[in-house]
C-alpha cells in the first residue's frame, strides 16, 4: 500500500480488509495466476512511463481472454470497485496511474492476433497486441499499419486506441482513429459493445472518435480491426539546415501552402541537434539554428516528382544546407538522430520531462522564443523536436529530479508550456494524452460548461465513474484550486478577470 | 474560460441562445434549419423552426494550416469556392443536394448529415476532416471541442461525435474543418464487366500502387477515377489500358460524372414513380470486400463496394437481415413512408448508451426529435 495510508493505521487496516474482500470476489471468477496482490508483485505496475507519480492499486488482474475481462468488471462494478485498465504501461501521462482503492487490469495477456485479411486491407487484433507486431504480422502482404508512435515497439494497440496515439508519419497517414474500423469494447459492468464497422460506417451516433482517446475512461477496449496500408515502394529524405527557427518555420508553411504533404516533417533546434550529434555521429549540422527533416514515399515516380517539388520550395525558403538520402541507409542514418532524441537527451542530464502540446504550424518561432524565456525564468535548459508537419511541439525540460526545487521549476515550466500552447491557439496535449499530467492544464482549455459537458458523456456510460476515475477531466474544485495558485503567483495574464 | 474558448456572442447566436432556453422551459421541441436540402433523409420532421440563416461566414481560412473555420449556415458552396483559390478541398467530396427552390446546402447541415461523396473511400470520410466545433447544447451552453489542430487529444472528441448526428444532439454553430491540397491530376477510365467481376478487380487494383480516388459500377460498366502525382496518374492510367483495355474518359465528361454520382443527379437515381409498386432506394453500406449481395433490384456500387445503392422492392426486413449478414447494415434513402424506421435499428446495449448520451447533451429532449430514432 501507499506511504499516507502506511503512516495512518486506521487507512491501513481499512485499506487491507478492502483487498481481502476484492481478492476473494475475484478468485470466485479468474484461474490463480491471474491475480497479483503482494506488494513485490504489484510494484512493476505502481506507474506507468510518467514514472514521477506512483501508487498501488488493490490489486492487478492479468485476464487472458474477453470472458475473464467481462467477469472481472461485473464483479468490480457489484463491488463498487474502481477498475484502471493498463497496456505495456509506456503511456506518458499517467493514464495508468492505478487507483489506491482499485483493480489495475492489464491486458498484456490478451495478446492474440485473430486475422490478416490482405483482401480488405484489415487486420483483428486483441488490444495486447503490440502495435509493430501488427505491422510484422501484415508485411509477408506488402502492407502495414501506418501509426507509428516511437513507443511501437512496446506499446499496445489497446493504449494507442485509448489515447489516439500519432507518431511521424501520421501528417500522411493519420492518427490512430483514421487507422481503425472496428473496436470491441466491455463498458463497466461487463456487457460487450461495437463500436464502428468493417463496413465504412454504422448506423446511429457515431461513438468510435468518442471511445478513441477516451483514455480507458468510457470502455474497457478489447479488441480492435484496424486498416492496413499498402507498403510503399521507397521513401526518401531530405535533411535541410536553416540559419533560423523562423525561416525553418516559413519552410514548413511554404511546403504547406505548395500543396504537398509529406510522409514525415520533423524539426530539431540547435541544442537538440548537439546532443543527438554527440550520441548517433549522423554528420548533421552543427552550424544549423533548425534542422527539418523532410521525407517523401511512394512508388518511384511519386517520390522522384515529389523530391523536387519539395527541394524547390526549401530553396527559396532560405534553406542553407540541403543533403537528400541517396538510399536506405543514409535516408535511416538521417533519421536516426530525431529517432534517438530521448536517449541523447538523457546522456547530457540526470533526468528530463518530455511534454506534448500542439500549436499551429505558423506560430513555432514564437513559441520557441517564449520556451528560451522560460528557461531564464526557471533557469533549467530545454531542448526540442517538433513534429513540424503537424504542429506537435515535444519540449524536452532537463532537470535532476533528486533536486526538489528542480523538479518544481520543472513541472512549473512545463505548465507554462502547455498554457502558452492554448494561448497560440493550440491544446495542451497533441498525443500523449492528459492523464494525471495534464489535468490542471485541462482548467486553462475548456470552460466549466465543457468540463462538465465532458462529466455528462462520462457518466453515460459509466454512472458511477469506476473507470479510470479521476483522470483526463478536472474537477470544478480541482479548478478553482489551480485558479487560485495561478494567479497567486502571478503565472496567468489577467489574473484578475473571472475565471473559475 | 480562457483566451480560445471565450466564445464572444454577438446577436445571432444570442437569439439561438434565447430560442434553446425558452424551448427548454416549456418542452417545446425544435427542427433545426439550415437549407433544408437534406429534408427527404431520415426521420420526419417536427418541431418549431430554429433557423440558422443569420449564423454564416467564413471565420478564418489559413491555407499554411489547411484549416478553415466557417459558421454553420455558411453555404457550403461558398466554402468550398474559398478553397478552391488556394488550390484545397473538401477531399470527402460532400454531396450539393439543391432543392427545388433554390435553397442550397450549408457547412452545418453537412457535418451534421455525414455524407460523402465518391473520394470517401480513399480519402476518409466527413469525420476524418472534423477538427473542431461550437455547439449549442440542450442547456443552453455554447461549447468548444476540439480545435483547430489535427493532434489534439485533450478530452473525449466530443466534435467528431456531432457528425452524422442529425441534429440530435445539439445546434451545430460553428466546425473547424481540415482542408487538403487538390490533387495535381486526376484521369478517369472505365471498364465493361458484370458486377462480380467488377467488385474482384476494384480490389485487385485497390491492392496495387494505382493512386485510386473512387470507383463505381452501374449496368455493366465500372469507372474508375485515379487523383495524385501527374507522372503516377499517367502511368498508372496507361498500364489499365495497356494490361485491361479500359478507355480513358475526357476530362470534363469525367468531371461531370463523379459530379452527377455525388449529387445524386446520375440517371441511376431520378425516382421511379412510374413503376409500379413504386421501389424504395436503399444505402447499403457493408464491408467493401463483400460479394454480390443477394437482392431483388437494380444496383449502382461504389467506394470500392462499400457503399451499394439499391432501388428495390424486398421488403425491409429482408434488405436489413442481408445487410446486417454481411456485416454492416442498410439505411433508407428517399422513402417518404417509413420515415419512422428510416436507419437501421440498434443493439439493446448501444441504444441504451444513445439515450443517456442524449440527456447528457439534451436534457428536456428538445432538439430534432425524431430525426434520428423515433425514441430520440
Amino acid at each position: 500500500m501507499n506511504a499516507q495510508v502506511l503512516n495512518d493505521p486506521h487507512a491501513a487496516a481499512a485499506w487491507v480488509a478492502r483487498q481481502a474482500v476484492v481478492l476473494a470476489a475475484l478468485e470466485k471468477v479468474l484461474p490463480s495466476g491471474a491475480l497479483l496482490h503482494r506488494q513485490e508483485e504489484t510494484a512493476a505496475y505502481e506507474c506507468d512511463a510518467l514514472t514521477a507519480y506512483r501508487r498501488a492499486p488493490l490489486l492487478v488482474a492479468l485476464p487472458e481472454s474477453e470472458a475473464h475481462v467481462a467477469a472481472i468488471l461485473k464483479t468490480c462494478h457489484g463491488l463498487g470497485v474502481p477498475v484502471v485498465a493498463r497496456g505495456a504501461g509506456t503511456g506518458l501521462s499517467g493514464g495508468a496511474l492505478p487507483h489506491e482503492f482499485g483493480v489495475t487490469l492489464s491486458l498484456a495477456r490478451l495478446n492474440r492476433i485473430l486475422r490478416v485479411d490482405p483482401l480488405a486491407r484489415s487486420a483483428t487484433v486483441e488490444c495486447g497486441v503490440r502495435n509493430l507486431a501488427i505491422s510484422e504480422a501484415a508485411a509477408p502482404y506488402g502492407l502495414y499499419y501506418a501509426p507509428d508512435p516511437s513507443s511501437q515497439i512496446a506499446c499496445t494497440i489497446g493504449g494507442n486506441v485509448a489515447e489516439n496515439a500519432g507518431g511521424v508519419h501520421c501528417l500522411k497517414y493519420g492518427l490512430t482513429l483514421h487507422n481503425l474500423l472496428r473496436i470491441k469494447a466491455y463498458t463497466v459492468d461487463g456487457e460487450a459493445l461495437e463500436f464502428g464497422s468493417e463496413a465504412l460506417d454504422a448506423p446511429g451516433l457515431d461513438l468510435l472518435p468518442l471511445i478513441v482517446g477516451s483514455e480507458g475512461m468510457l470502455a474497457v477496449v478489447t479488441q480492435v480491426t484496424v486498416r492496413l496500408t499498402p507498403k510503399p515502394q521507397l521513401a526518401r529524405c531530405i535533411m535541410a539546415s536553416f540559419d533560423s527557427v523562423e525561416a525553418a518555420g516559413a519552410a514548413v508553411a511554404n511546403i504547406i501552402a505548395a500543396g504537398i504533404i509529406p510522409a514525415g516533417l520533423e524539426l530539431m533546434d540547435r541544442p537538440m541537434t548537439a546532443a543527438v550529434e554527440n550520441f548517433v555521429h549522423a554528420g548533421y549540422d552543427l552550424q544549423a539554428a533548425a534542422i527539418l527533416l523532410c521525407e517523401s514515399d511512394g512508388t518511384a515516380e511519386e517520390v522522384s516528382e515529389e523530391i523536387d517539388r519539395m527541394r524547390a520550395v526549401l530553396e527559396r525558403s532560405g534553406v542553407t544546407r540541403m543533403e537528400i538520402s541517396a538510399d536506405e541507409e543514409q535516408r535511416l542514418r538521417f533519421w536516426s538522430g530525431r529517432k534517438n532524441a530521448f536517449p541523447a537527451s538523457g546522456r547530457i542530464s540526470p533526468d528530463y520531462m518530455c511534454m506534448d502540446s500542439t500549436i499551429p504550424r505558423r506560430r513555432l518561432a514564437e513559441m520557441l522564443r517564449a520556451i528560451e524565456q522560460m528557461e531564464r525564468k526557471y533557469e533549467l535548459r530545454c531542448v526540442n523536436v517538433f513534429h513540424a508537419g503537424d504542429g506537435n511541439l515535444h519540449p524536452l525540460i532537463l532537470f535532476d529530479a533528486n533536486d526538489a526545487d528542480e523538479l518544481h521549476r520543472c513541472e512549473l515550466f512545463g505548465a507554462d508550456i502547455l498554457e502558452t500552447s492554448v494561448r497560440l491557439g493550440g491544446t495542451v496535449t497533441g498525443e500523449h494524452g492528459v492523464g494525471v499530467e495534464k489535468l490542471n492544464s485541462m482548467c486553462v482549455q475548456f470552460s466549466p460548461a465543457e468540463r462538465e459537458q465532458m462529466f455528462a458523456i462520462k457518466r453515460a456510460f459509466d454512472p458511477d465513474e469506476l473507470l479510470n476515475p479521476g483522470k483526463a477531466i478536472p474537477t470544478l474544485h480541482r479548478c478553482a484550486e489551480y485558479g487560485k495558485m495561478h494567479v497567486h503567483r502571478g503565472l496567468l495574464p489577467f489574473g484578475e478577470l473571472p475565471r473559475f | 474560460m480562457n483566451h480560445q474558448t471565450q466564445t464572444p456572442t454577438d446577436a445571432a447566436l444570442e437569439r439561438l441562445i434565447d430560442q434553446v432556453r425558452t424551448a427548454q422551459a416549456e418542452d417545446c421541441g425544435l427542427l433545426i434549419r439550415g437549407g433544408g436540402t437534406k429534408d427527404f433523409y431520415g426521420g420526419a420532421l417536427t418541431g418549431q423552426p430554429l433557423e440558422l440563416g443569420a449564423l454564416r461566414g467564413i471565420c478564418s481560412y489559413e491555407p499554411t494550416e489547411m484549416v478553415i473555420t466557417a459558421r454553420a449556415a455558411t453555404p457550403l458552396r461558398e466554402l468550398e469556392e474559398a478553397l478552391a483559390e488556394r488550390g484545397q478541398h473538401l477531399a470527402f467530396e460532400p454531396p450539393r443536394f439543391g432543392t427545388a427552390n433554390g435553397a442550397q446546402g450549408t457547412v452545418g447541415g453537412m457535418v451534421a448529415a455525414g455524407l460523402a461523396g465518391p473520394a470517401r473511400v480513399a480519402a476518409g470520410g466527413v469525420r476524418d476532416f472534423v477538427l473542431g466545433v461550437c455547439v449549442l447544447n440542450g442547456r443552453g451552453e455554447l461549447l468548444r471541442f476540439g480545435g483547430q489542430v489535427v493532434k489534439n487529444v485533450a478530452g473525449y472528441d466530443a466534435s467528431r461525435l456531432f457528425v452524422g448526428s442529425m441534429g440530435v444532439l445539439g445546434v451545430i454553430c460553428e466546425v473547424s474543418l481540415k482542408v487538403p491540397p487538390i490533387a495535381a491530376a486526376c484521369t478517369s477510365v472505365e471498364l465493361a464487366c458484370g458486377q462480380a467481376e467488377a467488385l474482384q478487380i476494384i480490389h485487385a487494383w485497390t491492392r496495387t500502387a494505382l493512386p485510386i480516388n473512387a470507383s463505381a459500377w452501374h449496368a455493366d460498366t465500372l469507372r474508375v477515377r485515379l487523383c495524385g502525382a501527374v507522372a503516377a496518374v499517367n502511368s498508372g492510367a496507361a498500364r489499365l489500358v495497356k494490361d485491361f483495355g479500359v478507355q480513358v474518359l475526357e476530362n470534363e465528361a469525367a468531371r461531370r460524372y463523379w459530379n452527377a454520382l455525388r449529387d445524386q443527379e446520375d440517371a441511376f437515381f431520378a425516382p421511379r414513380a412510374q413503376a409500379a409498386p413504386c421501389p424504395t432506394l436503399w444505402r447499403v453500406s457493408v464491408p467493401s470486400v463483400h460479394p454480390p449481395l443477394n437482392l431483388p433490384g437494380e444496383t449502382l456500387i461504389e467506394w470500392g463496394g462499400a457503399q451499394r445503392w439499391l432501388w428495390s422492392n424486398a421488403s425491409p426486413e429482408k434488405v436489413r437481415e442481408a445487410a446486417a449478414h454481411a456485416g454492416g447494415h442498410a439505411s433508407l434513402f428517399r422513402a417518404e413512408a417509413r420515415r419512422a424506421d428510416f436507419f437501421a435499428p440498434l443493439p439493446a446495449p448501444l441504444e441504451r448508451i444513445h439515450r443517456a448520451l442524449k440527456k447528457s447533451f439534451d436534457p428536456a429532449g428538445i432538439f430534432n426529435r425524431g430525426r434520428m430514432y423515433s425514441w430520440m
